[in-house]
């Protein structure tokens, strides 16, 4: 994701477009037509947001484990650790608050 | 067309309020008359527009030192009412009361700590690695600009308006519309959105700077140990502030638009408030503590005479801590209703994160321990530190304990351990770093003599006045009391006020210093650049320190860059031939952009909505056409560096010898001088 | 990082400067910025989450939000992101009209975008399921709200560097600040994502 290594091609823009779209429409699919049960959904859900959240890293943003300078790849890595414990930690203590709330 | 603003909002309702405002104003009068005594455009072309980093970090340090005088005054106040306000209202009501601790602690955590932290590693870290200036000079100057504007706003508070009352932490539903609802809080909010919007964008800054333009040579683990900790303290801000963004956010989102994030009723859920908030507090409590601990680092090597003990050990322990510090957030509340598998979590990260700071202090003791200490003034602050702060340290792995935490949480108890990790630790260690470093942005060394006088006022001072509190607290006395009557807590708060006077003395010793020193400066010129025989490579400029800061980036070789250069007798070599530097010009974006920060805060607060639109769009555009200038840049010739560094040998040449400190390689002597 | 050492030897001589990439520098100084900013919104997602129940008595997400309209804002997103990269392959390549060409595509497909958006909220402002509804609603319009806002400043971007691209061509400077405001486009993308999979598909469920 330098601005030296930005492509020269349409290629990797084409395929991310094509995969983004598959991993968009199987969970409106499935929800809009309520195939299966909601928390199966809602793991699909999930799953599939995380990799298209790493199509879009790789295919747009060109981020490369290889290419990617090392302080770049990191400040990402630590920003998904940090997130994982505010947004997880929230949650947990959140959730926990709210089932010792409810009477 | 104002909005809510009317005339009811000058402080005339109250005595103590229209004082509080005179002082205020009479504040601005005098800072005004400085900037004419001194020459406006001298003012405007060497401080205010300037984006030179040791300028910026200088005015930085300077702000702060004004707000601690308008902090300080509110400690005063709350110690003189708590002495006498046994059985008694006291002179100070109710009302008036809340608004002094809660900009107590906003004005010392925003507008004192933040900015001395912040204008210290400005000055000292981009020399410390070899760089001639941060990453985004621009960027730096609007970040200085921000906190003022939010300091601006508190200040302001005082004359048009009132302060908040709901703490320094805003807690709701009490800090929401339907309890607070004048402007005091949204003074708040808005203070601590623009200020925390600049000190974002100094962590991005730091970052960027320390990843991209240290020294040839320099390796990450030949960084002096204040700048890993200004690297640490950089990723903290980065990371934190936007909790704090975000909390304050949806605070105001809730007062002005009427949403339901944290009200009593319709969905709200008021906890989320507390939960974001200590996401960023507790981070910050360490943004505020590391910068000191690079601090000490610094001071201790230097003036024991010795590398520092356990480099590797110190880096390490500053890294884990940063990364613990996201980890322990709950610890804030504990009493707040968690189960108990979610308390005893948090409980034990708190306590595991003492334990690097404890390495730490081992680490210090032990580069003191044969080495050959000079107790210079800087150094007498490390040591009141490290003998004071670790009982605050001990004191906050007992609070760890949930259980313990319920008897303790908001109680003076709670309030002697933040003030014991504050002013021993991030205060002294801005003290010692404004004695030690003085010299280098200053060109002329400090008084030792009222340096060492205001110490030990600080030091007694605090224990008087904080020890105190551990006790009453434990006697049952909770934080915050306007007045109370218990007949047993008032020896210990008359002790606590004396302490506060001691304080105060403390502070005039400060103030007599930097006279005493000015007046006597010329026999005090720091002439060689490297007055403490230091061993990084700030010494290596001169004091002050050309534009460029060095003429010839440094090829560093050694962690103890400059003591390694000076050991090989490489530090003070001349090239051949100079070449031109290019430097960063001056800006008005700085100004332009802080001050209607300020604008757009204030019409926030008072919902003079259509000024608040204005300022905004002035903002952007102001951004929008920087973006469209290239020449942003000046060239300063070989010839005039040439100048400026003839200069700094000619001084160098004058200068007394203190390489006695140093082994001499080889048994020779040291070179120095011009070659 | 294009560093040059300034010689091995002690003795340092001039001309052996450092030299720092800038748009190197700016480039890891944006990323760090979008870094602080994903934490925002993982903050306000976080926020949604815990509110996303407190209807308060009033309206749902089944009974507002239309997975149409949704999947029509996906869509317009996602094809504004390749058009974007488009526009940065001729950018890359020096193709100034090809470039300022993809850059309006994306701009009137993110202005679509906002006003698919604008609609939604509006609607549901007047069915009296505004932010001062409830919780629910309040977390809903700041979190989607804020996400909006951000592609307007992204839009007017798009305005400022087409001119900056008009008036003095595609230099260095102009094409890294393109770059990094494509960093930002595709950062907005990857945070809709978040939003379609955590506020509307689990919310009609």
């Amino acid at each position: 994701m330098l601005p030296s290594d930005q492509s020269e091609s349409l290629r990797p823009y084409v395929i991310g477009f094509v995969l983004a779209l598959v991993l968009t429409a199987i969970p409106f699919a499935l929800v809009a037509m309520h195939i299966l049960p909601i928390f199966a959904t809602l793991v699909i859900i999930a799953i599939l947001a995380l990799i298209q959240v790493a199509v879009h890293l790789r295919y747009f943003l060109h981020i490369d484990l290889e290419e990617t300078p090392q302080e770049n790849l990191i400040a990402l890595a630590f920003a998904a650790l940090l997130i994982f414990i505010m947004v997880g930690g929230s949650l947990w203590i959140m959730l926990d608050l709210n089932a010792r709330m409810a009477s | 067309m104002l909005g809510k603003l009317t005339i009811e909002a000058l402080p005339f309702y109250s005595t103590i309020a229209a004082g509080g405002a005179a002082i205020t104003v009479l504040g601005g009068l005098v800072v005004l008359a400085l900037i004419l005594w001194l020459g406006v455009r001298y003012v405007w072309t060497e401080w205010a527009t300037s984006v030179d980093h040791k300028r910026i970090g200088m005015l930085y340090v300077m702000f702060a030192s004004v707000m601690l005088l308008r902090g300080f005054a509110d400690a005063i106040m709350m110690r003189s009412q708590q002495a006498i306000a046994l059985n008694s209202g006291g002179y100070l009501p109710p009302g008036h009361f809340d608004q002094v601790f809660s900009s107590h602690g906003t004005i010392m955590i925003f507008f004192v700590a933040m900015p001395f932290l912040t204008g210290l590693i400005n000055i000292i870290m981009p020399q410390q690695i070899g760089a001639r200036d941060v990453s985004f000079p621009v960027m730096n100057a609007v970040s200085l600009w921000f906190t003022v504007a939010g300091g601006a706003l508190v200040l302001i508070s005082l004359v048009i308006g009132k302060f908040s009352t709901a703490g320094w932490t805003g807690y709701p539903p009490y800090s929401g519309i339907q309890y607070s609802p004048d402007v005091g809080t949204d003074y708040w909010i808005w203070a601590l959105l623009i200020a925390g919007v600049g000190s974002t964008l100094t962590g991005i800054n730091f970052l960027t700077t320390i990843i991209k333009r240290r020294a040839p040579g320099m390796t990450l683990m030949r960084m002096p140990l204040f700048t890993w900790t200004s690297f640490c303290t950089s990723i903290l801000m980065v990371f934190a502030f936007p909790a704090l963004t975000v909390a304050a956010a949806l605070l105001a989102l809730d007062r002005i638009f009427g949403m339901h994030f944290f009200t009593n009723e319709a969905g709200g859920n008021m906890m989320n408030y507390i939960n974001l908030l200590w996401i960023w507090g507790h981070p910050e409590v360490y943004i505020l503590i590391l910068p000191a601990f690079g601090i000490f680092s610094e001071v201790t090597a230097t003036f024991a005479r010795k590398r520092l003990f356990g480099y590797a050990s110190l880096v390490y322990a500053t890294m884990a801590i940063a990364l613990l510090s996201f980890m322990v957030w709950l610890h804030h509340f504990f009493t707040m209703g968690s189960s108990a598998n979610v308390n005893a979590f948090f409980g034990i990260t708190t306590m595991i994160i003492a334990v690097p700071t404890g390495v730490k202090i081992f680490d210090w003791l032990l580069t003191m321990y044969h080495g050959s200490l000079k107790m210079a003034a800087p150094m007498y602050w490390t040591v009141g530190f490290i003998v004071t702060f670790v009982i605050g340290g001990m004191t906050g792995v007992l609070l760890a304990v949930p259980p313990v935490d319920y008897l303790m949480h908001n109680s003076t108890f709670l309030i002697a351990h933040f003030h014991n990790m504050l002013i021993p630790g991030a205060l002294f260690g801005y003290f010692a770093a404004y004695m030690y470093w003085f010299p280098k942005a200053f060109g002329f060394t400090l008084d030792e003599r009222w340096g060492i006088r205001a110490f030990w006022f600080w030091l007694i001072g605090f224990w008087l006045a904080f020890m105190p509190l551990y006790f009453l607290g434990l006697m049952g006395m909770p934080r915050r009391m306007e007045h109370y009557n218990v007949a047993a807590w008032q020896p210990y708060l008359i002790v606590a006020a004396f302490g506060a006077v001691l304080i105060a003395a403390g502070i005039g010793c400060l103030i007599m210093q930097l006279v005493v020193s000015i007046k006597n400066r010329k026999e005090a010129f720091d002439l060689s650049g490297d007055p403490w025989s230091g061993r990084t490579l700030e010494w290596l400029t001169s004091s002050p320190p050309a534009p460029y800061n060095f003429a010839v980036v440094p090829d560093v070789q050694d962690v103890d860059a400059f003591h390694d250069m000076k050991r090989r007798g490489v530090a003070y070599r001349r090239p051949a031939a100079y070449t031109d530097i290019m430097l960063p010009r001056n800006t008005s974006l700085g100004l332009i952009t802080g001050g209607f920060a300020f604008v757009l805060g204030f019409s926030m607060v008072w919902h003079i909505w259509w000024l608040a639109i204005v300022a905004g769009m002035v903002i952007l555009m102001a951004v929008a056409v920087r973006s469209f200038r290239d020449h942003t840049e000046f060239c300063l010739t070989a010839a005039e560096v040439q100048a400026i560094e003839d200069q700094r040998f000619a001084a160098l040449a004058k200068a007394p010898s203190h390489f006695e400190d140093l082994a001499p390689a080889h048994g020779q002597p040291v070179p120095r001088g011009a070659t | 990082m294009t560093d040059i050492a300034a010689g091995a030897s002690a003795l340092p001589s001039s001309g052996a400067e450092v030299e720092i990439d800038v748009y190197e520098e700016k480039a890891l100084g944006f990323w760090i910025y979008l870094m602080s900013d994903a934490i925002i919104f993982a903050l306000l997602f976080a926020t949604y989450v815990v509110v996303s129940k407190n209807f308060a008595g009033g309206p749902n997400g089944q009974t507002l939000f239309d997975l149409v309209r949704t999947f029509g804002e996906t869509m317009l997103l996602l094809f504004s992101s390749i058009t974007f990269g488009f526009a940065s392959v001729a950018i890359r390549l020096g193709k100034q009209e090809t470039a300022l060409a993809w850059l309006a595509v994306t701009f009137v497909l993110g202005a679509a975008f906002l006003g698919l958006e604008i609609s939604e909220f509006t609607g549901m402002i007047a069915q009296d399921a505004g932010p001062q509804r409830s919780g629910f609603l309040s977390a809903f319009f700041t979190l989607v709200g804020t996400h909006g806002l951000h592609v307007t400043m992204g839009l007017i971007w798009i305005v400022i560097l087409a001119l900056q691209v008009l008036v003095k061509g595609l230099t260095p400077p102009v094409v890294s600040r393109l770059f990094r405001l494509g960093l930002f486009w595709h950062f907005l993308d990857i945070v809709w994502i978040g939003i379609f999979s955590i506020v509307y598909l689990p919310g009609v469920l």
